[in-house]
Protein backbone atom coordinates (compact mmCIF):
# COMPACT_ATOMS: atom_id res chain seq x y z
CA UNK A 1 0.00 0.00 0.00
CA UNK A 2 1.59 3.12 -0.78
CA UNK A 3 2.91 5.05 2.03
CA UNK A 4 1.67 8.66 0.26
CA UNK A 5 -2.40 7.29 0.48
CA UNK A 6 -1.89 7.26 4.02
CA UNK A 7 -0.42 10.59 4.64
CA UNK A 8 -3.89 12.17 4.10
CA UNK A 9 -6.41 13.96 6.84
CA UNK A 10 -9.49 11.67 6.85
CA UNK A 11 -12.66 13.37 6.26
CA UNK A 12 -15.84 12.58 6.41
CA UNK A 13 -17.92 11.69 3.46
CA UNK A 14 -21.36 10.54 2.48
CA UNK A 15 -22.21 7.10 1.35
CA UNK A 16 -25.39 5.73 -0.32
CA UNK A 17 -27.08 2.79 0.92
CA UNK A 18 -27.04 0.03 -2.12
CA UNK A 19 -28.53 -2.90 -0.14
CA UNK A 20 -29.05 -3.74 2.97
CA UNK A 21 -29.85 -7.88 4.41
CA UNK A 22 -30.57 -9.39 7.48
CA UNK A 23 -27.73 -11.86 8.68
CA UNK A 24 -29.25 -12.94 11.93
CA UNK A 25 -32.67 -11.21 13.54
CA UNK A 26 -30.38 -9.11 15.24
CA UNK A 27 -27.73 -8.23 12.37
CA UNK A 28 -28.01 -6.40 9.33
CA UNK A 29 -25.54 -5.93 6.63
CA UNK A 30 -25.09 -2.46 4.65
CA UNK A 31 -24.05 -2.21 1.23
CA UNK A 32 -22.56 1.01 0.22
CA UNK A 33 -21.63 3.20 -2.43
CA UNK A 34 -19.06 5.50 -1.48
CA UNK A 35 -17.66 7.66 -4.20
CA UNK A 36 -14.10 7.64 -4.89
CA UNK A 37 -13.51 5.00 -2.47
CA UNK A 38 -9.91 4.11 -2.26
CA UNK A 39 -10.09 0.26 -1.52
CA UNK A 40 -9.49 -0.84 2.26
CA UNK A 41 -7.77 -3.57 3.46
CA UNK A 42 -9.27 -6.63 5.29
CA UNK A 43 -10.06 -6.04 9.24
CA UNK A 44 -9.99 -2.46 8.82
CA UNK A 45 -13.39 -0.11 10.41
CA UNK A 46 -15.15 2.63 9.44
CA UNK A 47 -16.64 5.69 12.10
CA UNK A 48 -20.23 6.00 10.96
CA UNK A 49 -22.10 9.65 11.72
CA UNK A 50 -25.50 10.01 12.13
CA UNK A 51 -26.36 13.61 12.51
CA UNK A 52 -30.53 14.90 13.65
CA UNK A 53 -32.53 17.79 11.82
CA UNK A 54 -31.67 19.27 15.04
CA UNK A 55 -27.82 18.98 14.27
CA UNK A 56 -27.40 16.47 16.94
CA UNK A 57 -24.49 14.03 16.26
CA UNK A 58 -23.51 10.43 17.22
CA UNK A 59 -20.33 8.27 15.99
CA UNK A 60 -19.76 4.66 16.25
CA UNK A 61 -17.00 2.36 14.23
CA UNK A 62 -18.05 -0.69 12.33
CA UNK A 63 -15.73 -3.08 10.82
CA UNK A 64 -15.57 -3.69 7.29
CA UNK A 65 -17.08 -6.80 6.63
CA UNK A 66 -16.40 -6.92 2.69
CA UNK A 67 -13.07 -8.13 1.34
CA UNK A 68 -11.05 -5.70 -0.51
CA UNK A 69 -12.55 -5.30 -3.76
CA UNK A 70 -15.71 -5.41 -3.15
CA UNK A 71 -18.08 -2.20 -2.12
CA UNK A 72 -17.63 -1.11 1.53
CA UNK A 73 -20.32 -3.11 3.80
CA UNK A 74 -20.99 -3.12 7.24
CA UNK A 75 -22.51 -5.49 9.37
CA UNK A 76 -24.47 -4.18 12.45
CA UNK A 77 -25.67 -5.49 15.90
CA UNK A 78 -28.64 -4.10 17.31
CA UNK A 79 -28.00 -3.27 20.80
CA UNK A 80 -31.31 -2.81 22.35
CA UNK A 81 -30.58 0.07 24.28
CA UNK A 82 -28.19 1.25 21.86
CA UNK A 83 -28.71 4.66 19.94
CA UNK A 84 -27.26 4.09 16.66
CA UNK A 85 -27.65 0.71 15.91
CA UNK A 86 -31.36 0.16 15.99
CA UNK A 87 -30.89 3.16 13.70
CA UNK A 88 -29.04 1.14 10.98
CA UNK A 89 -30.82 -2.16 11.85
CA UNK A 90 -33.79 -1.37 12.05
CA UNK A 91 -34.44 2.37 10.02
CA UNK A 92 -31.74 2.76 7.04
CA UNK A 93 -32.97 1.81 3.93
CA UNK A 94 -31.76 1.72 0.36
CA UNK A 95 -31.44 5.07 -1.01
CA UNK A 96 -30.52 6.14 2.29
CA UNK A 97 -27.18 8.41 2.81
CA UNK A 98 -24.92 7.53 5.51
CA UNK A 99 -21.79 9.69 6.50
CA UNK A 100 -18.42 7.95 7.29
CA UNK A 101 -15.06 8.28 7.44
CA UNK A 102 -12.07 5.43 6.71
CA UNK A 103 -10.80 3.12 5.86
CA UNK A 104 -9.38 3.29 9.67
CA UNK A 105 -6.72 1.19 11.01
CA UNK A 106 -3.51 -0.31 9.88
CA UNK A 107 -2.81 -3.06 13.14
CA UNK A 108 -5.87 -5.55 13.15
CA UNK A 109 -5.64 -6.17 9.27
CA UNK A 110 -4.21 -9.12 7.09
CA UNK A 111 -3.48 -10.10 3.37
CA UNK A 112 -1.95 -13.28 2.34
CA UNK A 113 1.74 -11.38 2.48
CA UNK A 114 1.55 -11.42 6.15
CA UNK A 115 1.30 -15.00 5.92
CA UNK A 116 0.06 -17.97 8.19
CA UNK A 117 -1.31 -19.96 9.36
CA UNK A 118 -4.40 -18.22 10.49
CA UNK A 119 -6.04 -18.66 13.78
CA UNK A 120 -9.17 -16.30 13.85
CA UNK A 121 -10.94 -16.17 17.32
CA UNK A 122 -14.27 -14.19 17.29
CA UNK A 123 -16.62 -13.42 20.18
CA UNK A 124 -20.58 -12.43 18.65
CA UNK A 125 -20.15 -9.81 16.33
CA UNK A 126 -16.23 -9.67 16.39
CA UNK A 127 -16.72 -11.94 13.91
CA UNK A 128 -17.20 -9.37 11.28
CA UNK A 129 -13.55 -8.37 10.48
CA UNK A 130 -12.78 -11.63 10.60
CA UNK A 131 -15.31 -12.71 7.80
CA UNK A 132 -13.68 -9.85 5.76
CA UNK A 133 -9.99 -11.74 6.07
CA UNK A 134 -11.35 -15.12 5.11
CA UNK A 135 -13.59 -13.33 2.01
CA UNK A 136 -9.79 -11.68 1.35
CA UNK A 137 -7.83 -14.68 1.64
CA UNK A 138 -10.53 -16.71 -0.51
CA UNK A 139 -10.50 -14.17 -3.26
CA UNK A 140 -7.12 -14.17 -3.70
CA UNK A 141 -6.86 -18.16 -4.01
CA UNK A 142 -4.32 -17.98 -0.72
CA UNK A 143 -3.54 -21.48 -0.02
CA UNK A 144 -2.55 -19.87 4.06
CA UNK A 145 -4.65 -22.50 6.31
CA UNK A 146 -6.97 -20.63 7.78
CA UNK A 147 -9.17 -22.02 10.96
CA UNK A 148 -11.75 -19.78 12.70
CA UNK A 149 -13.14 -20.34 16.28
CA UNK A 150 -16.43 -18.34 16.97
CA UNK A 151 -18.02 -18.04 20.11
CA UNK A 152 -21.74 -17.36 19.41
CA UNK A 153 -24.43 -17.32 22.15
CA UNK A 154 -26.63 -19.95 19.63
CA UNK A 155 -26.46 -20.96 16.29
CA UNK A 156 -29.00 -18.47 15.33
CA UNK A 157 -27.04 -15.62 16.43
CA UNK A 158 -24.21 -17.14 14.10
CA UNK A 159 -23.58 -14.53 11.32
CA UNK A 160 -22.80 -15.46 7.65
CA UNK A 161 -23.39 -19.09 8.85
CA UNK A 162 -23.89 -20.31 5.21
CA UNK A 163 -20.87 -18.61 4.17
CA UNK A 164 -18.21 -19.73 7.05
CA UNK A 165 -19.76 -23.28 7.19
CA UNK A 166 -17.80 -23.74 3.27
CA UNK A 167 -14.78 -22.91 5.79
CA UNK A 168 -12.31 -24.72 8.58
CA UNK A 169 -14.49 -23.28 11.60
CA UNK A 170 -15.13 -24.49 15.08
CA UNK A 171 -18.22 -22.96 16.74
CA UNK A 172 -18.90 -22.69 20.85
CA UNK A 173 -22.17 -21.87 21.76
CA UNK A 174 -22.55 -20.18 24.78
CA UNK A 175 -26.30 -20.36 26.00
CA UNK A 176 -28.19 -22.18 23.66
CA UNK A 177 -27.65 -24.90 21.96
CA UNK A 178 -30.32 -26.99 19.41
CA UNK A 179 -31.40 -30.52 20.71
CA UNK A 180 -28.65 -32.57 19.23
CA UNK A 181 -25.45 -30.29 19.42
CA UNK A 182 -22.42 -32.49 19.92
CA UNK A 183 -19.95 -29.14 19.25
CA UNK A 184 -18.43 -26.78 22.21
CA UNK A 185 -20.86 -25.32 24.71
CA UNK A 186 -18.52 -23.17 26.60
CA UNK A 187 -16.78 -19.98 26.71
CA UNK A 188 -13.41 -20.11 25.30
CA UNK A 189 -10.51 -20.35 27.31
CA UNK A 190 -7.07 -21.77 27.73
CA UNK A 191 -8.52 -25.31 27.34
CA UNK A 192 -10.96 -24.63 24.56
CA UNK A 193 -7.99 -23.22 22.57
CA UNK A 194 -5.45 -26.11 23.31
CA UNK A 195 -7.85 -28.12 21.22
CA UNK A 196 -8.83 -26.04 18.78
CA UNK A 197 -5.88 -23.56 18.20
CA UNK A 198 -2.73 -24.38 15.46
CA UNK A 199 0.03 -25.27 17.84
CA UNK A 200 2.19 -22.28 18.38
CA UNK A 201 5.34 -24.48 16.77
CA UNK A 202 3.46 -23.94 13.09
CA UNK A 203 3.93 -20.30 14.36
CA UNK A 204 0.76 -19.37 13.20
CA UNK A 205 -0.52 -15.83 13.34
CA UNK A 206 -3.84 -14.84 15.11
CA UNK A 207 -6.47 -12.35 15.15
CA UNK A 208 -8.81 -12.03 18.26
CA UNK A 209 -11.77 -9.88 18.25
CA UNK A 210 -15.00 -9.54 20.74
CA UNK A 211 -16.26 -7.65 23.15
CA UNK A 212 -13.20 -6.69 25.98
CA UNK A 213 -13.46 -9.34 28.61
CA UNK A 214 -13.63 -12.27 25.57
CA UNK A 215 -10.81 -10.90 24.09
CA UNK A 216 -8.44 -10.75 27.27
CA UNK A 217 -9.32 -14.30 28.02
CA UNK A 218 -8.86 -15.22 24.97
CA UNK A 219 -5.52 -13.21 23.69
CA UNK A 220 -4.10 -14.51 27.33
CA UNK A 221 -5.01 -18.13 26.48
CA UNK A 222 -2.81 -18.00 23.22
CA UNK A 223 -0.04 -16.64 25.18
CA UNK A 224 -0.17 -19.35 27.64
CA UNK A 225 -0.27 -21.71 24.66
CA UNK A 226 2.98 -20.01 23.63
CA UNK A 227 1.95 -17.45 21.00
CA UNK A 228 4.31 -14.77 21.11
CA UNK A 229 2.13 -11.30 22.29
CA UNK A 230 3.44 -9.58 18.29
CA UNK A 231 1.34 -12.60 16.72
CA UNK A 232 -1.62 -12.42 19.03
CA UNK A 233 -3.59 -9.12 17.31
CA UNK A 234 -6.59 -8.20 19.20
CA UNK A 235 -9.54 -5.07 18.86
CA UNK A 236 -11.98 -5.13 21.91
CA UNK A 237 -15.64 -3.86 20.78
CA UNK A 238 -18.12 -2.72 23.25
CA UNK A 239 -21.45 -0.33 23.37
CA UNK A 240 -20.38 3.00 24.35
CA UNK A 241 -22.06 6.72 24.68
CA UNK A 242 -24.01 5.42 27.82
CA UNK A 243 -24.69 1.97 28.13
CA UNK B 1 -18.27 0.51 31.23
CA UNK B 2 -15.69 -1.83 29.74
CA UNK B 3 -12.13 -0.39 28.67
CA UNK B 4 -11.63 -0.86 24.64
CA UNK B 5 -8.35 -0.71 22.61
CA UNK B 6 -6.46 2.11 20.62
CA UNK B 7 -8.22 0.23 17.38
CA UNK B 8 -11.69 2.08 18.77
CA UNK B 9 -10.14 5.45 18.15
CA UNK B 10 -8.24 4.68 15.12
CA UNK B 11 -10.32 7.27 13.26
CA UNK B 12 -9.45 10.24 15.43
CA UNK B 13 -6.11 9.42 15.55
CA UNK B 14 -5.78 9.61 12.17
CA UNK B 15 -7.77 12.57 11.88
CA UNK B 16 -5.66 14.46 14.14
CA UNK B 17 -1.79 13.28 13.31
CA UNK B 18 -3.13 12.67 9.58
CA UNK B 19 -1.61 9.30 9.45
CA UNK B 20 -2.86 6.27 10.17
CA UNK B 21 -1.72 5.82 14.08
CA UNK B 22 -2.54 2.52 15.57
CA UNK B 23 0.64 0.64 14.86
CA UNK B 24 2.76 4.19 15.74
CA UNK B 25 4.66 2.90 19.00
CA UNK B 26 4.18 4.79 21.93
CA UNK B 27 6.69 4.54 25.02
CA UNK B 28 4.90 4.95 28.66
CA UNK B 29 6.22 8.04 30.22
CA UNK B 30 5.42 6.59 33.63
CA UNK B 31 6.74 2.96 33.39
CA UNK B 32 9.21 2.76 30.14
CA UNK B 33 6.80 -0.10 28.62
CA UNK B 34 6.95 0.31 24.54
CA UNK B 35 3.71 -0.61 23.23
CA UNK B 36 1.41 -0.67 20.32
CA UNK B 37 -1.43 2.49 20.10
CA UNK B 38 -4.23 -0.08 18.78
CA UNK B 39 -3.04 -2.18 22.18
CA UNK B 40 -3.56 0.20 24.77
CA UNK B 41 -6.12 0.68 27.00
CA UNK B 42 -8.86 3.29 25.81
CA UNK B 43 -12.05 4.56 27.41
CA UNK B 44 -14.24 6.64 25.50
CA UNK B 45 -17.97 7.43 26.54
CA UNK B 46 -17.29 10.05 28.43
CA UNK B 47 -16.49 13.90 28.09
CA UNK B 48 -13.14 12.16 26.08
CA UNK B 49 -11.19 9.47 25.32
CA UNK B 50 -8.25 9.02 27.67
CA UNK B 51 -5.71 6.28 26.58
CA UNK B 52 -3.57 4.12 29.23
CA UNK B 53 -0.52 2.09 29.63
CA UNK B 54 -1.71 -1.71 29.48
CA UNK B 55 1.62 -2.56 31.52
CA UNK B 56 0.93 0.38 34.51
CA UNK B 57 -2.31 1.66 33.06
CA UNK B 58 -0.94 5.74 33.52
CA UNK B 59 -2.34 8.27 31.21
CA UNK B 60 -0.65 8.32 27.83
CA UNK B 61 -3.07 10.40 26.04
CA UNK B 62 -6.31 12.09 26.44
CA UNK B 63 -8.23 13.61 23.29
CA UNK B 64 -11.03 15.68 23.80
CA UNK B 65 -13.23 17.61 20.74
CA UNK B 66 -15.20 20.46 21.70
CA UNK B 67 -16.76 22.04 18.79
CA UNK B 68 -15.44 19.84 16.05
CA UNK B 69 -11.93 21.01 17.19
CA UNK B 70 -9.65 17.98 18.64
CA UNK B 71 -7.05 18.93 21.62
CA UNK B 72 -4.89 16.39 22.54
CA UNK B 73 -2.28 16.08 25.41
CA UNK B 74 0.67 13.49 25.29
CA UNK B 75 1.68 14.22 28.85
CA UNK B 76 2.32 10.33 29.78
CA UNK B 77 4.34 9.69 26.36
CA UNK B 78 7.82 9.72 26.34
CA UNK B 79 8.24 9.01 22.86
CA UNK B 80 5.77 7.76 19.98
CA UNK B 81 6.82 6.51 16.53
CA UNK C 1 -22.80 19.55 3.22
CA UNK C 2 -23.92 16.96 6.10
CA UNK C 3 -27.18 14.83 5.07
CA UNK C 4 -29.75 14.95 8.03
CA UNK C 5 -30.00 11.04 8.64
CA UNK C 6 -33.64 10.14 7.70
CA UNK C 7 -36.20 9.54 11.04
CA UNK C 8 -32.69 9.69 13.61
CA UNK C 9 -33.58 11.56 16.94
CA UNK C 10 -30.64 9.95 19.03
CA UNK C 11 -32.03 8.82 22.20
CA UNK C 12 -34.50 11.82 22.85
CA UNK C 13 -38.28 10.70 23.97
CA UNK C 14 -41.14 12.43 23.28
CA UNK C 15 -41.82 14.85 25.66
CA UNK C 16 -43.52 13.14 28.58
CA UNK C 17 -44.83 14.49 32.31
CA UNK C 18 -41.54 15.39 33.31
CA UNK C 19 -39.77 17.20 30.31
CA UNK C 20 -40.02 20.68 32.48
CA UNK C 21 -36.85 18.50 34.81
CA UNK C 22 -34.53 17.91 31.59
CA UNK C 23 -32.49 20.18 30.77
CA UNK C 24 -31.95 21.62 27.13
CA UNK C 25 -29.78 18.82 24.91
CA UNK C 26 -30.89 15.86 27.59
CA UNK C 27 -32.54 13.25 27.43
CA UNK C 28 -34.12 10.98 30.41
CA UNK C 29 -32.69 7.43 31.16
CA UNK C 30 -33.29 4.80 33.39
CA UNK C 31 -30.28 3.40 33.09
CA UNK C 32 -27.49 4.66 35.13
CA UNK C 33 -24.64 4.28 32.58
CA UNK C 34 -21.71 4.15 33.45
CA UNK C 35 -18.61 6.20 32.51
CA UNK C 36 -14.75 6.22 32.94
CA UNK C 37 -11.36 7.52 32.60
CA UNK C 38 -9.57 4.16 33.96
CA UNK C 39 -9.88 1.40 36.02
CA UNK C 40 -12.48 0.99 38.62
CA UNK C 41 -10.15 1.60 41.91
CA UNK C 42 -10.69 -0.92 44.56
CA UNK C 43 -9.54 0.82 47.58
CA UNK C 44 -10.29 -1.72 50.77
CA UNK C 45 -12.17 0.12 53.52
CA UNK C 46 -9.68 0.44 56.28
CA UNK C 47 -7.41 2.09 54.04
CA UNK C 48 -9.82 4.81 52.77
CA UNK C 49 -9.58 7.89 54.50
CA UNK C 50 -11.63 11.22 53.32
CA UNK C 51 -9.16 14.62 53.82
CA UNK C 52 -10.28 18.24 53.68
CA UNK C 53 -7.38 19.95 52.73
CA UNK C 54 -6.72 23.77 53.80
CA UNK C 55 -2.91 25.74 52.88
CA UNK C 56 -1.29 23.55 55.81
CA UNK C 57 -4.16 22.31 57.84
CA UNK C 58 -5.63 18.62 56.98
CA UNK C 59 -8.28 17.43 58.32
CA UNK C 60 -9.04 13.17 57.84
CA UNK C 61 -11.40 11.03 58.42
CA UNK C 62 -10.84 7.30 58.47
CA UNK C 63 -14.28 4.90 57.00
CA UNK C 64 -15.53 4.87 59.87
CA UNK C 65 -15.02 8.42 61.31
CA UNK C 66 -16.52 9.38 58.17
CA UNK C 67 -19.66 6.77 58.57
CA UNK C 68 -20.03 7.86 62.25
CA UNK C 69 -20.59 11.41 61.08
CA UNK C 70 -24.30 12.93 60.36
CA UNK C 71 -26.01 11.40 57.24
CA UNK C 72 -28.76 12.62 55.01
CA UNK C 73 -30.47 11.17 52.51
CA UNK C 74 -31.17 12.83 48.85
CA UNK C 75 -33.42 12.30 45.98
CA UNK C 76 -32.32 14.40 42.85
CA UNK C 77 -31.92 14.73 39.33
CA UNK C 78 -28.63 14.11 37.96
CA UNK C 79 -27.56 15.53 34.21
CA UNK C 80 -24.50 14.27 32.68
CA UNK C 81 -22.55 15.81 30.01
CA UNK C 82 -22.97 12.92 27.45
CA UNK C 83 -26.14 13.98 27.41
CA UNK C 84 -28.38 11.56 29.40
CA UNK C 85 -30.34 12.65 32.66
CA UNK C 86 -31.58 10.40 35.70
CA UNK C 87 -34.36 11.72 37.60
CA UNK C 88 -34.87 10.85 41.45
CA UNK C 89 -32.03 9.09 42.07
CA UNK C 90 -31.63 8.45 45.75
CA UNK C 91 -28.31 9.02 47.40
CA UNK C 92 -27.66 9.01 51.04
CA UNK C 93 -24.65 10.82 51.80
CA UNK C 94 -22.35 12.77 54.46
CA UNK C 95 -23.05 17.06 53.75
CA UNK C 96 -20.37 18.97 52.70
CA UNK C 97 -20.82 21.65 55.13
CA UNK C 98 -20.32 18.85 57.97
CA UNK C 99 -17.00 18.08 56.54
CA UNK C 100 -16.18 21.85 55.92
CA UNK C 101 -17.43 22.41 59.59
CA UNK C 102 -14.33 21.13 61.08
CA UNK C 103 -12.01 23.18 59.28
CA UNK C 104 -12.06 27.17 59.06
CA UNK C 105 -11.39 28.81 55.52
CA UNK C 106 -12.39 31.52 53.81
CA UNK C 107 -11.53 29.63 50.51
CA UNK C 108 -13.43 30.25 47.24
CA UNK C 109 -12.90 26.77 45.21
CA UNK C 110 -12.16 23.21 45.98
CA UNK C 111 -10.52 20.93 44.06
CA UNK C 112 -11.94 17.35 44.87
CA UNK C 113 -9.27 15.10 44.54
CA UNK C 114 -10.01 11.05 43.75
CA UNK C 115 -8.54 7.63 43.83
CA UNK C 116 -7.26 6.94 40.20
CA UNK C 117 -5.85 10.80 40.07
CA UNK C 118 -9.50 12.38 38.53
CA UNK C 119 -9.85 15.91 39.71
CA UNK C 120 -12.80 18.51 39.20
CA UNK C 121 -13.00 22.44 40.54
CA UNK C 122 -16.25 23.77 42.17
CA UNK C 123 -16.79 26.88 43.80
CA UNK C 124 -17.17 26.31 47.32
CA UNK C 125 -20.93 27.97 47.74
CA UNK C 126 -21.73 25.10 45.13
CA UNK C 127 -20.70 22.71 47.78
CA UNK C 128 -22.55 24.28 50.92
CA UNK C 129 -25.73 25.01 52.19
CA UNK C 130 -26.95 21.86 51.71
CA UNK C 131 -26.12 21.91 47.69
CA UNK C 132 -23.23 18.62 48.38
CA UNK C 133 -22.59 15.21 49.54
CA UNK C 134 -20.28 12.76 49.97
CA UNK C 135 -22.19 9.49 49.11
CA UNK C 136 -22.00 6.14 49.85
CA UNK C 137 -25.27 4.54 49.14
CA UNK C 138 -27.38 4.59 46.25
CA UNK C 139 -30.84 3.60 46.07
CA UNK C 140 -30.57 1.98 49.74
CA UNK C 141 -27.57 0.11 48.88
CA UNK C 142 -23.76 0.78 49.25
CA UNK C 143 -22.51 2.38 46.28
CA UNK C 144 -21.08 -0.09 44.11
CA UNK C 145 -17.81 0.94 42.68
CA UNK C 146 -18.45 1.06 39.55
CA UNK C 147 -20.54 3.86 39.83
CA UNK C 148 -17.99 5.62 42.55
CA UNK C 149 -17.88 3.59 45.87
CA UNK C 150 -17.00 3.45 48.29
CA UNK C 151 -17.60 7.16 48.34
CA UNK C 152 -17.86 10.06 45.61
CA UNK C 153 -18.90 13.65 45.43
CA UNK C 154 -22.76 14.51 44.96
CA UNK C 155 -23.44 17.60 43.24
CA UNK C 156 -26.46 17.48 41.49
CA UNK C 157 -26.86 20.84 40.46
CA UNK C 158 -24.06 20.76 37.86
CA UNK C 159 -23.03 18.57 35.18
CA UNK C 160 -22.30 15.23 36.82
CA UNK C 161 -18.57 14.83 35.81
CA UNK C 162 -18.61 17.37 39.00
CA UNK C 163 -19.58 14.59 41.36
CA UNK C 164 -16.25 13.10 41.41
CA UNK C 165 -16.33 9.39 41.39
CA UNK C 166 -14.04 7.60 44.21
CA UNK C 167 -13.14 10.85 46.35
CA UNK C 168 -11.03 11.05 48.58
CA UNK C 169 -10.89 14.44 49.59
CA UNK C 170 -11.33 18.06 48.92
CA UNK C 171 -9.12 20.57 48.61
CA UNK C 172 -9.83 24.48 49.60
CA UNK C 173 -8.36 27.31 47.46
CA UNK C 174 -8.14 31.00 46.77
CA UNK C 175 -7.73 30.14 43.37
CA UNK C 176 -10.23 27.93 40.91
CA UNK C 177 -7.68 25.24 39.57
CA UNK C 178 -8.96 23.60 36.37
CA UNK C 179 -9.76 19.86 37.88
CA UNK C 180 -9.12 16.94 34.55
CA UNK C 181 -11.72 17.65 32.14
CA UNK C 182 -11.65 21.49 32.70
CA UNK C 183 -8.49 21.40 31.66
CA UNK C 184 -9.20 19.93 27.80
CA UNK C 185 -11.93 22.52 27.45
CA UNK C 186 -15.15 21.47 29.86
CA UNK C 187 -16.71 24.07 31.47
CA UNK C 188 -15.23 25.73 34.84
CA UNK C 189 -18.59 25.95 36.47
CA UNK C 190 -21.09 23.50 34.23
CA UNK C 191 -24.56 24.36 34.73
CA UNK C 192 -26.71 22.12 33.33
CA UNK C 193 -29.41 23.95 32.65
CA UNK C 194 -27.48 26.70 30.63
CA UNK C 195 -25.91 24.04 28.58
CA UNK C 196 -22.63 25.28 30.39
CA UNK C 197 -20.42 22.14 28.65
CA UNK C 198 -17.45 23.59 27.19
CA UNK C 199 -15.65 26.71 28.13
CA UNK C 200 -17.05 29.80 26.75
CA UNK C 201 -20.60 28.49 26.96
Amino acid sequence: MARAALRRRLTWRTGTVIATGAETPRTRTIELDVPDWEGHRAGQHVDVRLTAEDGYRAERAYSIASAPGEPVAITVERLDDGEVSPYLVDELREGDELELRGPIGGYFVWGPEDGGPLLLVAGGSGVVPLRAMLRHRHRTGSEIPARLLYSSRSLDDVIYRAELDACEVVYTLTRERPPAWTGYARRVDVDLLREVAWPAEENPLAFVCGPTSFVEAAAAGLVELGYPPARVKTERFGATGGQ
Amino acid sequence: MDALDGNAIGGLLHDVFGAEMTNATGVCAHCGTHGLLAECVVYIGGPGAVVRCRNCSGVLMVLVTVREVTCVDLMGLAGLS
Amino acid sequence: MTPISRGFRGRRRPADADASRIPPGQYATDDFPVLSAGPTPHTPLDEWTFSIVAGGDRKTWSWDEFRALPSETVTRDVHCVTRWSKLDTTWEGVSVDTLLAEVGSDAAFVLAFCDGGYTTNLPVEDVTDGKAWVAFDYGGEPLDPEHGGPARLLVPHLYFWKSAKWVRGLELRDEDEPGFWETYGYHMYGDPWLEQRYAGD
